[in-house]
């Protein structure tokens, strides 16, 4: 069957352990997780997961059928097929030179980018969008010198209940 | 009342109806040990912790009830991990209770000190670590009911020093726990579409298991079978479920399954599979696995659908509660099956019955395993409760042994533990003193858990255990002589203790039989006894499990043995 990348939401009781035992499921069965997002809902004591894993539908059933095993798992739903809005964000820190810095600065300018910080040698920028937009900015960072990027895991949300 | 940590486990385990711990004490639970004394529950001092953890798991299985143990921290916790591990496999509720090094110390490699929550975690259902007074409780009775609820497993609670030492103001009415039960909602569509699959099947076949068992299913499912002459295979975890002795009773399917309940299998057109997970030393090859049936497959746990084997009508739900909507519904809809083609399907495995049965040769010579539980069923009337280590005496049993009830049969199955059945049986023995309990090990199996014998003997538990002694660990021999040659490397167990010495010196009666016809008189002499009892029984050194389907081959592809095996 047909290997795809899956995001999948996951609502779990903001206990203890609670993310060691999702990682530690997926892990333990021998599935991958391409990215991992994790914070409190407007409830405090209940968080959610966005992870984003790739298989089968079938590989994918399984995954969904052993986090709903988990005590501490709420619900989990595949977003993949889902009306939703996609979002990652990457920090990206780049060394500024006297020969580069006008060239970062036009890129700037041109792509819109937002700058966070900048000092005398070094600038850090912020970017947002789905996978594909951030993929393709951190491609267009690249030959300007990047130091270092810090980039989260994707989240998502659907547009209706 | 300000209550202590130690009063209120106490407390809550009373309140939850435990009557027996199984443990071993350690620094991390002298306070919870000292305590025992203002309490009546019984605790049985084992040798070692994973005898707790079997022994709880024998309790639970035979009961249908809760097992608990008690152990320290650190090494006392890790002893239980293979436990705990046997008892998730065959989903079996227990809750294990660990002592911890108090909070302040965890994660200082503390004396004792080990994250056993962090090892278990893969191998329990759930598992705490009471951080607080405040919760300890609650988290007792929440680990109680999520042992039980659904599908069930094993619970561990990881419980500091300090915690237990601390005061709290405990009022039973003010503990609150979250609610994980399932709840099953009969779907009507789904009962039609057994009807429909039910009305068009010419071979239908029953598969019971161990959700059979757990859920308490068994009259259900062997009316279901008798009403509509449906006949019935199982796994090893579902034996009991269905009378033995039932003509319609295949015997158990898979590996060492028997040739008629394989064939069965494999031209069903119709498979009602009850409680089982399709555990892969059941289906042998998934291709062909009842290739040719519509599988509908009744479970409590949405993961165990589609897992293995690909379903056409799954259904959701605890056993009892769907095999009595299958009854009703079936009975309003006045199913009947095909008088001819019932009875066709069912001359077709009559014939194949006939064709290759469970046989075995004995001499005068050789004791042969089979006959050794054989007779034990004769002189018992199969009114006993069994226990089994993991090999060809397990599967022996399972294949010569007829067992009528359910929670009679206590086994390793998934995990397949070695040396289980000394310690689940001191668990079956200490919930039934009454009835007849037997242990049936291998002389390898027998070995990695032999201490319980002390335990038996402190108390007086009456266990037997029936050794079928044949200085090898037969199951991997047989296998290298099967597939590699007869290079038996490493399986030569001759280098052993003298059974019958070692069960005198801890104060176990030790019973030996060499001869055929010494076998009667010793299992007599041993079940009369009112005693713990070791019976050495010298068995044929390479007697093999047949029939036999090679690892990964279909289940109708079956090595049966020598020529006068099929006679």
């Amino acid at each position: 069957m047909e290997k795809k990348d899956h995001i999948i939401s996951i609502l779990v009781h903001n206990k203890p352990d609670v993310l060691a035992r999702v990682a530690g499921t997926l892990g333990g069965k021998g599935y991958n997780i391409d990215s991992l997002c994790v914070n409190t809902t407007t409830q405090n004591d209940i968080s959610k997961i966005v992870m984003t894993t790739s298989g089968s539908q079938t590989t994918i059933t399984r995954i969904e059928n052993q986090l709903q095993r988990l005590v501490d798992v709420i619900s989990v739903d595949d977003l993949t097929n889902v009306e939703s809005i996609h979002r990652e964000m990457v920090l990206v820190r780049l060394n500024l030179t006297a020969e580069n810095s006008e060239a970062v600065k036009n890129a700037v300018d041109t792509n819109k980018w937002k700058v966070i910080v900048s000092g005398d040698t070094y600038v850090i920028i912020e970017i947002t969008g789905d996978k594909r937009q951030v993929d393709f900015s951190l491609a267009r960072l690249e030959p300007l010198g990047i130091t270092d990027i810090t980039r989260t895991g994707l989240v998502a949300l659907t547009l209706e209940d | 009342m300000k209550l202590k940590g130690t009063e209120i486990f106490l407390k809550v385990l009373e309140e939850e109806k435990v009557d027996i711990i199984f443990g071993y004490p350690g620094g991390a639970v002298l306070d919870l040990y000292d305590q025992l004394y203002q309490s009546n529950l019984r605790h049985i001092l084992v040798r070692h912790e994973q005898g707790a953890v079997h022994a709880a798991d024998g309790y639970a299985r035979a009961t249908g009830k809760v097992g608990v143990c008690l152990v320290t921290s650190g090494p006392g916790a890790t002893n239980t991990v293979t436990g705990i591990a046997t008892a998730n496999m065959d989903s079996i509720p227990l809750v294990v209770f660990t002592g911890q090094v108090p909070t302040g110390l965890i994660g200082n490699d503390a004396f004792q000190e080990c994250d056993i929550t962090g090892i278990t975690r893969p191998c329990t259902k759930h598992n705490f670590l009471v951080r607080n007074i405040e919760e300890l409780a609650s988290t007792i009775k929440e680990a109680f009911h999520i042992a039980r609820s659904g599908r069930p497993g094993p619970v561990l609670v990881d419980l500091p020093k300090n915690v237990m030492a601390a005061q709290y103001d405990y009022d039973p009415a003010n503990v609150k726990i979250r609610n994980q039960e399932a709840v099953y909602k009969p779907a009507p569509k789904k009962m039609a579409n057994v009807l429909d699959m039910l009305n068009a099947a010419k071979k239908p076949l029953i598969m019971t298991g161990g959700g059979v068992i757990l859920g308490k299913a068994s009259d259900e499912l062997t009316l279901l079978a008798r009403k509509y002459e449906i006949p019935v295979t199982g796994t090893l975890m579902g034996l009991g479920s269905f009378p033995g002795t039932d003509p319609l009773w295949l015997g158990m399917l898979g590996m060492h399954g028997t040739y008629y309940a394989n064939m069965a299998v494999s031209h069903c057109d119709f498979m009602l599979a009850v409680g089982v997970r399709f555990d892969d030393r059941v289906t042998g090859s998934i291709e062909t696995f009842a290739s040719n049936a519509k599988i509908v497959h009744i479970d409590i746990d949405p993961s165990s659908i589609n897992k293995n084997v690909t379903i056409d009508l799954p259904i959701i739900g605890d056993t009892k509660a769907t095999l009595k909507d299958i009854l009703r519904f079936l009975e309003e809809h006045h199913y009947i099956q095909d008088a001819d083609s019932r009875a066709e399907w069912l001359r077709e495995l009559a014939e194949w019955r006939e064709k290759v049965p469970l046989s075995y040769c004995q001499n005068d010579e050789v004791i042969k395993p089979q006959y050794v539980i054989e007779k034990l069923q004769k002189l018992t009337k199969g009114d006993v409760l069994i226990t089994t280590d993991v090999g060809q005496h397990q599967m022996w049993t399972a294949q010569f042994f007829n067992f009528d009830r359910p929670n009679t049969f206590v086994s390793s199955g998934g995990l397949g533990t070695m040396g289980f059945g000394l310690p689940a049986a001191i668990g079956v023995k200490c919930a039934f003193p009454d009835r007849q309990v037997v242990a049936i090990a291998g002389d390898g199996s027998i070995q990695m858990n032999i201490q319980e014998l002390a335990t038996a003997a402190q108390y007086n538990i009456a266990v037997k255990v029936v050794l079928l002694n044949n200085e090898f660990l037969g199951m991997p021999r047989q296998w290298q002589e099967m597939f590699y040659n007869k290079r038996y490397s490493h399986t030569d167990m001759t280098y052993a203790p003298d059974f019958v010495k070692l069960a005198e010196a801890f104060g176990v009666i030790g019973l030996r039989a060499t001869k055929p016809a010494e076998v009667e008189t010793v299992l007599e002499q041993g079940l009369a006894a009112d005693k713990p009892v070791l019976m050495d029984f010298r068995i044929s050194r390479e007697e093999c499990v047949y029939p036999m389907v090679h690892p990964g081959g279909s289940i109708n592809q079956m090595t049966l043995g020598s020529r006068e095996m099929i006679n």
